[in-house]
């Protein structure tokens, strides 16, 4: 398991490439990679969004991710796991998250990753700030169920 | 005692401050020290509460040395 938190923007791509060609044990019992990324969209509620920053809490970000990939590890045959999340500054078009999940079996892998994902959605201490164009900053209040008609 | 409070996010510019040192004596709750803390406020709806960078409930209560932490709902991902 690799959680990583960085202020950096990053390729989500090359850190799956990266991390699984590092990968030295084990290797050959993958059968099944399951990946979500996340990227900042320029428009919400209605708005054209600019930018957004990200806060989290230093510390008990990284101890809840982790609890929540634990408790993905407990459902389902994981062979492995790699999650990357941004903080600060962020445009749109950036990669905001990534959850990527290495098993034998597709249904571990999908199960696996959602769960992350959505436990993450709801648990894990991170706050995004949106910068409308019109210069006006908000908060986002709640994370959504994930569908637009939602 | 002592403890440590923490705000994060749009908590933290409604209080207008990040952090607070609070010294009390006998048992309070979390919920007692955001009370303590911020005199003039009520505690806003759907406040997270953390105690040592695990989740608590507001009636836990706090010991010497605790870290605790009051944030809104997130919104990571």
């Amino acid at each position: 398991m690799t959680i990583k938190i960085t202020a950096e923007a990053f390729d989500p791509y090359q850190e799956i490439q990266a991390y699984q060609q590092a990968k030295t044990d084990n290797i050959g019992a993958i059968g099944a990679t399951s990946i979500f990324i996340g990227t900042l969209r320029d428009f919400n509620d209605g708005d054209t969004v600019k930018g957004m920053t990200l806060e989290y809490y230093p510390g008990m970000t990284e101890k809840q991710l982790e609890l929540c990939i634990v408790e993905a590890q407990q459902q389902w045959q994981l062979i492995d796991s790699l999650v990357i999340h941004r903080v600060g500054d962020i445009l749109p078009a950036d990669t905001i998250v990534l959850v990527a999940v290495w098993s034998s079996h597709r249904g571990d892998a999908f199960d696996a990753s959602r769960y992350i994902m959505e436990a993450l959605k709801s648990k894990v201490p991170f706050w995004k700030k949106e910068l409308l164009v019109t210069e006006i900053e908000r908060w986002v209040t709640h994370n959504t169920n994930g569908y637009q008609a939602g | 005692m002592s403890i440590k409070v923490r705000y994060f996010a749009s908590l933290k510019e409604r209080v207008g401050r990040s952090e607070d040192d609070l010294t009390f004596t006998g048992l309070i709750t979390v919920h007692e020290v955001w009370s303590q803390t911020n005199l003039d406020k009520p505690l806003p709806p759907n406040t997270l509460a953390a105690v040592n960078m695990d989740y608590v409930e507001l009636d836990t209560i706090v010991l010497d040395g605790d870290i605790v932490a009051f944030f809104p709902p997130v919104t990571g991902g």
